[in-house]
């Protein structure tokens, strides 16, 4: 097997057009555990970590853009974003443990296909788009449609993640990820979700997104809650009323879970329920936590 | 920590019940303590074995003919390598522990080994494992002893019928035997009771979680004698078991052991040994196995899967009347269950004048079963601990009170037999009922659940030698290896005895060769037996020393006496001899200073615990947070208190382990799912509170210091420690392990009459 490291997005591009056997990786945190287990066999791994593109953090009048290898723990560890996108950057901080975030990054977390990985809701209910590399020159989708089942991709041949576009946040909004795992840390989610809310200025909810993690084949829009939210005063969001309960019907509803080692199809429902409602909270309490501000591009500009 | 540098059990101790750095600890936070997987010898091959992916199935034949002649393969070895114990009049348990490490005409679980490769990496020697064609004749399985009880079970051994049934048995069966005790008259007890509780319980299977895995390297010569390292909890055991497999005498293998990265009982037993041995026979070259996370899981030894079923009553004024219980364990692949020490345990703690218990050693197609910390004991706790918080709720007293109303003492008559010596049982839960702990005030969704355990503590043989060096300063050589700081310990013990600083004091664990006999680490028996045989070759040379001391005075030996590490004449005449000057001056008082004591134990001192846990209970999700938990362990003396509290704390922390996320989760068709510690959960350390310690002492008037043992009752309580807690918190009984999120879930919601799974 070879070791590749490329130093820019056209050279790696040039690489793995030569190389169909050639598999790209960011931190390899999946990677290297699937080539001691034998479940993959590349004839060369394609490091793209030696790109300084995609280990990059930036932020402009319009938004961020966040490379695909970035460490997690550059992220966590980055004050603006935090405060920006609490839900995004706490989902991040969730992947593996204080060791592995040096090498896991948001790429190598939705390109590896997981339906449990922590960051996807996240990125889907903030609605980042990815850059994608490829054969043919770049192309910008958004990052709901990358995953299409556990293990795949929609990336063609020699396709790779560059990295997100995060466009600010808008004035009294709010994000929030949470999972459950049976432990506190080192586990992989039973159920994960996210979800980020708009308020107007009276307090009534103008825009809502909601989605589940490892309760489908893929990530989980789960619209029925969004339309439930939309034009709900964040008073009856925060007291639990009539809005809530469709909120955590229609995520149980959204799930399409299976039986296996980690949770029953009963138990994952019914907790998409309860965590749907939590993340809803905890983003609404979050949007009006901003009281009114939105996000200064201009002093977000050039943080890196 | 409740303890003080001051022991209670004796203050005037100089060295006993003080904390010295752990004298390995250096080493193992810089990478340089070597471990069974870390030896390397010049020309050495990396090993593989073949395992079966059946969990029951018979070999019809093995083609090695594709591996052998694949690159950098040396040997390849199967079960026909291995010479027939049976045929040779070897014992039945010989010839099963033979056919476990490696199969012969069948597979009886997934991961059994059935071939072994020996080449020049270990990529060639996976290789040409798997290039090995078996051709297999499937057969029926069982996976539960309930499965494994039916009347139509498939039979995993042929012939073998249930012990301990009167009349004996004409048909087989996958029950291996039957135990029983009894007293008292059953009915009666129960007609006595004003109240009367009947639960079922299961656990499942789990591993003892050492993150070490099994390694071994051999180094057979051709003149049929054979060098062995290996990580074990005891390499005379191991040199044994390997001989016995080999058909060999024990004394042609050199046994060395390596530094243990944990064992909790799992590593007294081998698999790697014998096969490591043959190969490098077979190849002239050394050979190292090392075993996968995955192989660790799948082919070691987990602990028992059970079922139990307990009935006990008790008087509204809190006297326990009778108790009824029954119990099966799944042994794995061969007999061999700790079933019999789970009756032995069940009701020892508690004076009870009627019972019976029932137990029955099953055989299904899992890996067999190994010892693990207590063994038998948690899960026959988790039931009985569970069935006495419902009946003390049930008559309004206290949980730590009816366990005082009915704690065996000095002088009560074990469930299992003979009359308990000096215990601690009453102190320790004394020690609960008086912590602070146990008065907090708790929130919404939390409760507080109480558990006690009982663990015989064993003796059995130890050996150890202690020699005085040149320079005055002490070698303790003994053949027990260190799972838990007895090399610390053994140091305070010498260090006690001859009135020297313990930094005076090395302990080394030596080879099969360089030391007498010792069994396994284990039974929480090291620093009681092992301890006793160093602390009387300190006296022979404390003996020794005065006589040399007596000679250089030209004095009767009665009228020197060894004060502070130094000989000196009871009326002050002489100028006192340091052991340091009496060393120097070996050469003209008699030569070099050096005792051994061999024995076997007597004396051991049962421990008990009672632990206190404190839950906070999700009721949307079933997530259970452990908020608080106290451990009270009687320990006689606490030779080391940090240790001590360490073997505490850590018995605690398996427990929690399993009795919330730990199992064994097997396919219907056999197959185990989660052979890795991503999906066997054992806690990490943000899943715990500080376990505190209440280190009760109760000296063990047996052993000169008072050791009783420490090991293992710690992980004896927590199951049903946690479970209790669990039920105060929801009002809702979990009666199956683990209590994992979604099991608490489902039970919260049948209970609230939602149906649940």
């Amino acid at each position: 097997m070879e070791y590749l490291s490329p130093t820019t997005v056209e050279e790696a591009s040039e690489l793995l057009a030569a190389r169909p056997d050639a598999e790209v990786f960011a931190g390899a945190t999946d990677v290297i555990p699937q080539l001691r287990a034998g479940r993959a066999e590349p004839g060369a791994l394609v490091d793209l970590k030696g790109i300084e593109r995609l280990v990059s953090v930036s932020a402009d009048d319009a938004g961020w853009t966040i490379g695909a290898a970035t460490p997690t723990a550059d992220l966590t560890g980055n004050a603006q974003l935090s405060a920006e996108f609490p839900g995004l950057v706490e989902a991040a901080g969730l992947i593996g443990s204080d060791q592995i975030q040096n090498r896991s990054s948001l790429g190598g977390n939705l390109c590896n296909a997981s339906p449990a990985a922590d960051s996807v809701p996240a990125m889907v209910v903030n609605d980042m788009r990815a850059v994608v590399a490829g054969p043919d020159g770049t192309r910008t989708i958004p990052v709901v449609d990358v995953t299409t089942g556990p293990g795949s991709t929609s990336l063609g041949p020699g396709e790779f993640v560059v990295e997100f576009q995060l466009d600010h946040r808008p004035a009294r909004t709010g994000d929030a990820y949470l999972r459950l795992i049976p432990r506190t840390e080192m586990d992989i989610a039973v159920v994960g979700a996210g979800a980020r809310l708009s308020f107007d200025e009276a307090g009534v909810c103008t825009s809502a997104a909601v989605a589940l993690g490892a309760v489908a084949p893929t990530v989980v829009r789960v619209s029925d809650a969004e339309s439930a939210l939309v034009g709900t005063a964040a008073s009856d969001i925060l007291g639990n009323g009539d809005a809530m309960a469709a909120v955590a019907a229609a995520a149980t509803a959204a799930c399409n879970p299976i039986d296996d080692k980690r949770g029953t199809v009963a138990y994952r429902r019914q907790v998409a329920g309860v965590l749907a409602r939590r993340a809803v909270t905890a983003a609404t309490e979050r949007a009006l936590a901003t009281n009114g501000a939105a996000t200064d591009g201009a002093a977000a500009n050039g943080v890196s | 920590m409740t303890v003080t540098d001051e022991p209670t059990a004796n203050p005037g101790y100089k060295q006993v019940g003080t904390r010295p750095i752990r004298p390995d600890g250096l080493d193992k936070v810089t990478g340089k303590a070597r471990f069974g997987a870390d030896l390397v010898l010049p020309g050495m091959l990396e090993g593989a074995v073949l395992r079966s992916p059946h969990p029951h199935a018979t070999i019809v034949a093995i083609d090695t003919s594709a591996a052998e002649a694949m690159p950098g393969v040396h040997a390849v070895i199967t079960g026909a390598d291995f010479p027939d114990l049976a045929a040779n009049g070897a014992r039945p348990d010989d010839v099963l522990m033979s056919k476990n490490v490696m199969a012969r005409d069948k597979v009886l679980y997934e991961g059994h080994p059935v071939a072994a490769v020996a080449a020049a990496t270990r990529k060639q020697a996976k290789a040409a494992a798997a290039a090995i064609d078996v051709t297999y004749e499937l057969l029926p399985h069982v996976l539960t002893v309930e499965q494994a009880m039916a009347d139509d079970a498939p039979i995993l051994h042929e012939g073998m019928r249930t012990r301990g049934l009167d009349p004996a048995p004409e048909v087989d069966s996958n029950i291996a035997s039957r135990i029983t005790h009894e007293r008292g008259d059953l009915d009666q007890g129960f007609a006595d009771a004003d109240l009367v509780v009947e639960r079922s319980f299961t656990t499942k299977p789990v591993h003892q979680g050492y993150i070490e895995p099994h390694a071994a390297v051999a180094d057979a010569s051709q003149d049929g004698r054979a060098n062995l390292w290996c990580s074990s909890q005891g390499h005379f055991s191991m040199r044994t078991s390997t001989a016995k497999v080999l058909g060999w005498e024990p004394t042609r293998i050199k046994v060395t052991p390596a530094e243990i990265g944990g064992g909790f009982g799992g590593k007294t037993v081998i698999y790697l040994e014998p096969l490591a041995t043959l190969l490098s026979l077979r190849s002239g070259r050394p050979v190292r196995l090392v075993m996968d996370r995955d192989e660790v899981f799948r082919a070691s030894g987990p602990a028992s899967g059970t079922s139990l079923r307990v009935k006990v009553g008790v008087t509204e004024d809190g006297q326990l009347t009778a108790a009824d219980v029954w119990m099966a364990f799944e042994a794995g692949a061969n007999p061999g269950s700790p079933v019999g020490a789970a009756g032995m345990t069940v009701l020892a703690p508690y004076d009870i004048p009627n019972f019976f218990v029932e137990g029955f050693d099953v055989v299904v197609n899992k890996p067999r079963v190994a010892a693990y910390r207590a063994p038998g004991a948690p899960m026959a706790a988790f039931a009985v601990e569970s069935v006495l918080d419902e009946l003390a709720a049930g008559i309004g007293i206290d949980p730590v009170e009816l366990r005082l109303r009915n704690a065996v003492t000095e002088g009560s008559q074990a469930a299992y037999g003979p009359k308990f010596p000096v215990i601690g049982f009453v102190e320790t839960l004394e020690a609960i009922r008086d912590h602070p702990h146990y008065q907090t005030e708790l929130g919404p969704n939390q409760g507080r659940g109480v558990a006690a355990g009982f663990w015989f503590n064993a003796g059995m043989n130890s050996t150890a030698t202690v020699n005085v060096n040149e320079d005055g300063n002490l070698t303790v050589v003994v053949g027990s290896p260190d799972i838990g700081g007895s090399r610390s310990s053994m140091c305070l013990m010498a260090a006690e005895e001859l009135g020297i600083d313990v930094g005076r004091v090395n302990a080394i664990v030596a080879d099969t060769e360089t030391v007498g006999f010792n069994d396994v680490t284990g039974g929480s028996r090291v620093t009681l037996a092992t301890g006793a045989a160093v602390v009387d070759a300190c006296r022979q040379i404390k003996d020794d020393l005065r006589g040399r001391a007596a000679k250089t005075w030209d004095v009767e030996v009665d009228v020197v006496e060894w004060v502070d590490g130094q000989a000196q004449h009871v009326d002050g005449s002489e100028t006192p001899l340091t052991l340091g000057e009496l060393a120097a001056k070996w050469g003209r008082t008699g030569g070099p200073i050096s005792a051994t004591a061999a024995l076997n134990a007597r004396g051991v001192g049962p421990a008990f615990s009672t632990q206190v846990c404190d839950v906070e209970v999700d009721p949307e999700t079933g997530e259970v947070t452990v908020l608080r938990y106290t451990t009270a362990q009687d320990a006689g003396t606490a030779i080391h208190p940090s240790y001590v509290e360490g073997q505490m704390q850590g018995g605690v922390v398996q427990g929690i382990g399993w009795a919330l996320n730990e199992e064994y989760i097997y396919s219907d068709d056999g197959h185990l799912e989660n052979p890795g510690f991503l999906d066997y959960r054992v806690p990490v350390a943000s899943d715990l509170p500080m376990i505190d310690t209440v280190v009760v002492e109760v000296p063990n008037p047996a052993h000169p210091y008072g050791v009783r043992g420490v090991g293992e009752v710690g992980i004896v309580p927590p199951l049903a420690a946690v479970g209790n807690a669990i039920a105060a918190a929801t009002g809702v009984r979990l009666t199956d392990l683990p209590m994992s999120p979604p099991r608490v879930l489902d039970a919260i919601n049948r209970a609230a009459g939602d149906g649940g799974d």
